[in-house]
């Protein structure tokens, strides 16, 4: 089982050292074997497992609820310009 | 536009349609459009760690119902999938989206282009969240990020790439937008970005079986923007190959403005968003009871109410503009519900009251003259109380005034329908132009236009024109013996 380490380490935005590259590729690497187990059992006409708990999602009536006040909706933000979340421009 | 010669283009499209429920799709934050940023947001809009989305009932029978007008076919348990990307509008560094087992599969809208009917088939409706708002401040090299939006229940329509001009592409998106509307399925502001539009275009010299290299055109909000968008993009594509270039695959935004559109970036491969089934959400279970009772609750979609129309004696141009949109053909249905008389209802309707909204820039919502007035009018003309061309002026006062066409008639009296007053006009006419008279015994017929139109004079419009018409030929005729 193969795994390009760069290119998943490019689509999670991560920068990872050489060192890091080797020792997390090895991890990926034994986590995916781990699971290819699975493709030795014959599922020939088994129906596929969806969900792991055999319910119906639970539903909502379409009411509205509380907000956050607006301080605590932007108290995490790194920055804010009182009403906005500011990020370094994306355009 | 026309396609160059030895060209096909093909054009498939995607629309997101902002669903019209009171809150977001997984929690009870408010959906309404035009609050101060970031008041409509709660943990779950903002993907704080630890929160749990719980499906908004209501979003998934929207739907429905859209799917169930399309003829689609609505998985049972249709599930929801995370797709990846990072962009600030995103808060959780995922989508809440369907990928394997969206609510809806295949089905069909029918659009016409310059008379013809085509069929085009969907390929998938399916449930998803809307991302925030970004407003990029390049002046501070930073941009401004609002989480309203965020959360709110959408359906993606997907089209199978089977249109071929823009002008297909135009009814496509017209046709859906006034079912999603007759529907209640969403308001369908397109300012308010209800509506939105992005453009998968290629083209291919005309027999080639394979498809070209596609561009995504994104985000295009109108009808007339599309259009452009996709000219304009299947002119570029075709000059850049006639030139020897290749098509690149990317995303591109429509600039109306400049009237060309820009490279925004490449397109990242499917498999790169990473979808995989969300773990916090089960399979969403539509059983019978559910079902069957949004199946019976489906109203007539525009397509079958023209057909209706036309049953009622309407031509096809009739039938279209009065379907054009649910308010005008529920005002058509409540002016013939009062007068059964389903021509003259649709000739004074696309005639004097189209007109007269036109030239002020209304709607027909807005009509100052509602369908009961209307149809109180035209019963009087049923009646034979006024001529169309009394109605006529009467209409102009309704629409201007406000006046109620049986205040008019009262304020200007009714048609003349009595045989013996017409009749005694009519000879009063008659000897008072002799000399006419012997014209017209002489063989110049013409000349009954002449004494009509001086009967109508002197009862100042009031008599009624076809008793008029027969009592003037019948009384000159009189005189041949």
């Amino acid at each position: 089982m193969d795994i390009d380490i760069d290119q998943v380490a490019a689509l999670a935005r991560l920068d990872l050292s050489t060192e890091e590259r080797e020792v997390l590729g090895g991890q990926l690497r034994s986590i995916l074997e781990h699971v290819d187990q699975l493709s030795a059992v014959d599922t020939e006409g088994v129906e596929a497992t969806r969900h792991p708990i055999p319910l119906a999602t639970p539903l909502r009536e379409d009411s509205r609820g509380e907000h956050l006040s607006h301080d605590e909706a932007l108290a995490n933000a790194p920055e804010s310009d009182g009403s906005s979340f500011v990020v370094p421009r994306v355009v | 536009m026309s396609i160059p010669q030895g060209w096909e283009a093909v054009i498939g499209l995607e629309i997101h349609v902002q669903l019209a429920t009171e809150s977001k799709l997984f929690t009870a934050a408010s959906t309404q459009y035009g609050a101060g940023p970031n008041t409509h947001v709660d943990p779950v809009t903002l993907g704080m760690p630890g929160v749990l989305p719980v499906l908004n009932r209501e979003a998934v029978e929207l739907a429905m119902r859209l799917g169930l007008a399309l003829g689609c076919e609505i998985d049972r348990k249709s599930r929801f999938a995370r797709k990846h990307y990072f962009y600030p509008d995103l808060p959780k560094g995922y989508q809440i989206s369907q990928f394997e087992r969206p609510i809806c599969s295949g089905g069909q809208l029918t659009i016409r282009v310059d008379g013809d009917e085509r069929v085009v088939c969907l390929n998938r409706i399916h449930l998803e969240e809307d991302a925030g708002k970004l407003v990029h401040e390049s002046s501070r090299d930073r941009s401004l990020v609002d989480y309203n939006r965020a959360g709110v229940s959408l359906v993606e329509t997907v089209s199978e790439p089977e249109m071929r001009s823009s002008a297909e592409a135009v009814a496509y998106m017209r046709a859906l937008h006034q079912i999603v509307v007759a529907l209640g399925v969403s308001d369908g502001n397109m300012e308010e970005g209800n509506f939105r539009c992005d453009a998968n275009v290629s083209v291919r010299p005309t027999g080639q079986a394979e498809l070209g290299t596609r561009t995504e055109l994104k985000n295009i909000n109108s009808f007339r923007f599309v259009g452009r968008a996709i000219d304009y993009e299947i002119g570029r594509q075709i000059a850049h190959i006639e030139s020897g270039g290749e098509v690149v695959q990317e995303t591109r935004l429509w600039d109306d403005e400049a009237g060309v559109s820009r490279a925004l970036r490449s397109k990242e491969e499917a498999h790169d968003y990473r979808y995989f089934p969300d773990p916090d959400l089960m399979e969403v279970e539509i059983d019978d009871a559910w079902y069957e009772r949004v199946v019976a609750s489906m109203p007539e979609l525009p397509a079958a109410r023209r057909e209706r129309f036309i049953g009622l004696g309407l031509t096809d141009y009739d039938a279209d503009v009065l379907t054009q949109t649910q308010a005008r053909a529920d005002y058509f249905e409540a002016v013939n519900g009062q007068v059964h008389d389903p021509k003259l209802v649709a000739n004074w309707i696309q005639g004097e009251l189209l007109g007269a909204l036109n030239a002020e820039g209304k709607e027909i919502e807005d009509s100052p003259v509602g369908a009961e007035a209307l149809g109180e009018l035209l019963g009087l003309i049923g009646d034979k109380t006024v001529s169309s061309k009394m109605a006529k002026s009467c209409f102009a006062a309704m629409f201007s005034e406000g006046v109620s066409p049986a205040a008019w008639v009262k304020e200007h009296g009714g048609q003349i329908t009595d045989t013996g007053a017409i009749e005694a006009q009519v000879r009063e006419v008659i000897e008072a132009n002799p000399g006419q008279v012997e014209q017209y015994l002489g063989g110049k017929e013409k000349l009954l236009g002449f004494f009509v139109g001086r009967v109508m004079q002197a009862t100042r419009g009031k008599a009624n024109p076809q008793m008029v018409n027969e009592l003037v030929r019948r009384l000159l005729e009189e005189r041949r013996t």
